[in-house]
């Protein structure tokens, strides 16, 4: 083929020119669009979490007038929906896409353009969704919008319409998403890079794709149906006319139980390369890690109902729910013991990142724990609606999610930015966000079992939990306070930070055999792997490839094709909202003449 | 092989990744059919009102526009031939075949809608005409947009830009073709055969 060329960064004189707003808008590079999704994702924390802060100040009290009822049901709807979808997805997929291609020694993902377009996607849609504020009219139905409080006779306002729209046009972002990674990982490893070779992040990624592309068809039906009976009139959830609201809760929850993996397993993924590299040995039970994985997700689709107990399915489906989410704690378990097992006898050092990865997997494990209370059936009949949930999923969520994302991110800044993040701000950080996250979490335990409803925006003093509720909210100021240092130690260390060589932790993966922060073809020549560490037991041959004499190579063009489009496919899911039956045709014509010129630019 | 095309497309399992990709995409749409069938038969029987799908379903029609949709993918096999041998006139012919057979389809399913609605079955109608049409209509847009994607490549055939070594494009839109085609296959079992 005629398309080869020996393509220097930087030579390209045009790119020079380029203003470097234009160059994020219009780059497929895996490395930008990771940045691009991890700041937006940042930015969207920020968010989730005021709009969390402001609900503990309204619990911080009893009687509390601090906001309304309604405003209430908007923020704990729209922070549940925004740390799902627009912080913990994107910031996993930002890791995935700029460490997975780097891990597997690849150049870019095998679909450059349709990454661009699904992170396009993701943020419209995402400022779509929040748009609705300034209307005063962000969704107020929960996360997992049970129909029939969302149907139009009871939700008649904008409120659903945005959280459905918009929900489904991320659903479209992460589809795409899942598409791209599935293929790169099967199809873009460098020469010996065995499927059982590949790091356990890049393994966890592979599995975390295969529940997106299966878990989020389901909840576009979901959508749809509700959307149709919104705005169309259909049926299916009119109670009246024969129409069943537990087809919502069984269609959400096929997705929302994958969901809850596809939002951990890439955390145990970071953990799975934090441990192993600070405790100086290789990962314990390489083969049982992946395949307790590749389980959970397995056994993740046979779970869902037990989100549903409280519905009243009779004995043998509360039988069957309990026994299959109970087993999932084994492969869990399994491993919570390997990554004990990895630092035992290692040479482990205590740094920023393994104190998060440390930290991840014992809160994790304690919302583990509470979680197979949830899952016998008569226990969970107390449970159910009680901050002792709230409690449980943000232990696995904040503890086991979002504690191993920051591991996650002080392990992988050196190699993202060339530079180390202070690790004396770090470990402070740290602290704040460690001890405030069970300080706001672990009273909600009482709370609940002592009966404090979710998602009421009040409670009496008769209830005598004025104590633990104003540790919640200490708690979460606490770790607010944690988050900030951690932004600015961000933000400080691009700048003042020290300077990092290209493998400055002595990693064994092959993302550090690169420069720090990565050349934009990564490799000057795809490394041949023949170990799991390469770094470790084979460094010389390999760094003689990935920084010796180019290769021929062929690096994709820039394309702003990909905004186009997903202006026009978030465009045509927003012109909904117009009540005329006409209003989302030039949307649909917007997209169809992006997909086409698209679909004949030239990529050579 | 060439030195430079193995830069170029190397891949690891030897497979183009745009067919492994549209492959992974089929999967997930089987997911997206899947749980609007489930969506029907959850709702079979379940409706307080008629018009009742034993009333109304026309067995004989849907028949024959469903040979009418398995022709088109027969069409398909022979028009993707002839793109890889190169003939000219074939590969006009045969994804010209493919984009009638489609459009007819299409022109039944119009009919049949039409037609229910003068029976007075329409969406808002009872639980049966919700999920008929909602699981019908996401396959006859399918459908269309088979038609559409064809269109485009038979402009490309006339214009003498699809030829053998890009024969993959029309492979892949044979795929999604073949898949809109069996998902047809279990909808017609499931909605208008049974029962």
């Amino acid at each position: 083929m005629a398309t080869v060329d020996t393509h220097v960064p930087g030579a390209a004189p045009a790119a020079a020119r380029r203003s470097v707003v234009w160059d994020l808008m219009t780059t497929v590079d895996h490395k930008k669009i990771g940045i691009l999704y991890g700041v937006s994702a940042l930015v969207f924390l920020l968010i989730g979490g005021l709009e969390a802060l402001i609900m503990r100040i309204q619990l911080s009290r009893p009687e509390n007038d601090f906001i309304s009822a309604d405003l209430y049901n908007q923020l704990f709807t729209m922070h549940g929906t925004t740390m799902v979808f627009l912080v913990g997805m994107p910031i996993a997929v930002a890791f995935f896409n700029y460490i997975v291609p780097l891990q597997i020694g690849a150049r870019d993902v095998a679909f450059p353009r349709l990454n661009a377009l699904s992170f396009w996607i993701f943020l419209f849609g995402a400022i779509f969704m929040n748009a609705s504020f300034f209307v005063g009219q962000a969704p107020n139905g929960g996360w997992f919008g049970y129909a029939n409080l969302t149907s139009r006779t009871y939700s008649p306002g904008l409120n659903i319409d945005f959280w459905a729209l918009g929900l489904q046009a991320l659903g479209v972002a992460s589809i795409m998403g899942g598409i791209n990674f599935v293929t790169t990982i099967i199809n873009l490893r460098a020469p010996g890079m065995r499927l059982m070779r590949m790091p356990l992040f890049t393994w966890m990624a592979f599995i975390t794709s295969f529940l997106i592309l299966t878990a989020l068809p389901v909840l576009a039906v979901a959508l749809f149906l509700l959307t149709f009976d919104r705005f169309w009139g259909t049926l299916f959830f009119s109670t009246t006319a024969g129409g069943d609201p537990m087809l919502w809760q069984h269609l959400f929850w096929l997705f929302g139980h994958p969901e809850v993996y596809i939002l951990i397993l890439p955390a145990f993924g970071m953990i799975s390369e934090v441990i192993p590299t600070f405790s100086r040995k290789p990962l314990f039970g390489y083969a049982v890690m992946v395949y307790s994985g590749a389980l959970i997700g397995l056994i993740g689709w046979g779970v869902w109902a037990h989100h549903m107990f409280a519905t009243g399915m009779g004995p043998i489906a509360d039988a069957y729910f309990t026994i299959s989410t109970m087993i999932i704690a084994i492969p869990t378990g399994v491993k919570i013991f390997n990554w004990i097992a990895t630092m035992w006898g290692g040479s482990v050092r205590l740094n920023t990142a393994m104190l998060y990865a440390i930290a991840a997997v014992a809160t994790f494990t304690m919302g583990g724990v509470s979680g197979v209370m949830h899952a016998t059936s008569p226990h969970n009949l107390q449970q159910t609606d009680t901050y002792f949930v709230v409690a449980h999923f943000h232990y696995v969520l904040l503890g086991g999610l979002v504690l191993g994302l920051f591991g996650g991110l002080y392990y992988w800044y050196p190699k993202i930015t060339g530079r180390f993040m202070n690790e004396r701000l770090g470990k402070i950080s740290f602290w704040f966000y460690f001890l405030g996250l069970h300080l706001t979490f672990l009273p909600m335990h009482w709370t609940g079992l002592l009966g404090m409803p979710r998602r009421v925006f009040t409670y009496s003093s008769e209830l005598g939990l004025d104590t633990l509720n104003l540790m919640s909210t200490v708690g979460g100021f606490v770790q607010a306070v944690g988050v900030l240092l951690l932004f600015v130690n961000v933000f400080r260390s691009l700048k003042s930070g020290e300077r990092a060589g290209r493998n400055p932790w002595g990693a064994a993966t092959l993302e550090w055999a690169t420069e720090s922060p990565p050349v934009e073809h990564n490799f000057q020549k795809i490394p041949t792997v023949h170990s799991r560490e390469p770094l470790w037991l084979e460094r010389e041959r390999i760094e003689a490839d990935a920084f010796g004499p180019a290769e021929p190579m062929h690096m994709p063009p820039s394309s702003y094709w990909p905004i186009v489009t997903a202006a026009g496919v978030v465009g045509t899911f927003a012109l909904f909202l117009v009540p005329v039956w006409w209003a989302p045709l030039p949307g649909f014509a917007w997209t169809f003449i992006g997909v086409l010129n698209w679909a004949y630019e030239p990529t050579h | 092989m060439a030195a430079n095309s193995a830069v170029a497309h190397r891949t690891s399992t030897g497979l183009d990744s745009w067919k492994l990709g549209f492959w992974v995409f089929l999967g997930s749409e089987t997911l997206f059919f899947g749980s609007l069938i489930s969506t029907y038969m959850v709702y079979k029987n379940e409706s307080v009102v008629g018009p009742f799908p034993t009333e109304i379903l026309n067995i004989p029609l849907t028949s024959v526009s469903t040979f009418v949709l398995l022709m088109s993918s027969l069409a398909m096999v022979i028009a993707l031939d002839a793109v890889q041998r190169g003939k000219r006139a074939g590969s006009l012919f045969w994804i010209m075949a493919v984009i009638a057979l489609g459009a007819l389809f299409i022109g039944f399913q119009a009919y049949e809608f039409t037609h229910f609605y003068h029976e007075g079955l329409t969406l808002q109608t009872n639980l049966f005409g919700s999920s008929f049409f909602i699981l019908t209509g996401f396959h006859g847009a399918h459908v269309t947009l088979g038609v559409i994607w064809l269109a485009i490549l038979w402009l490309d055939a006339l214009r003498g830009k699809l030829p053998p070594e890009k024969s993959l494009r029309l492979e892949i839109a044979g795929l999604y073709w073949h898949f809109v085609d069996i998902v047809w296959i279990a909808i017609f079992t499931l909605i208008y055969l049974i029962e």
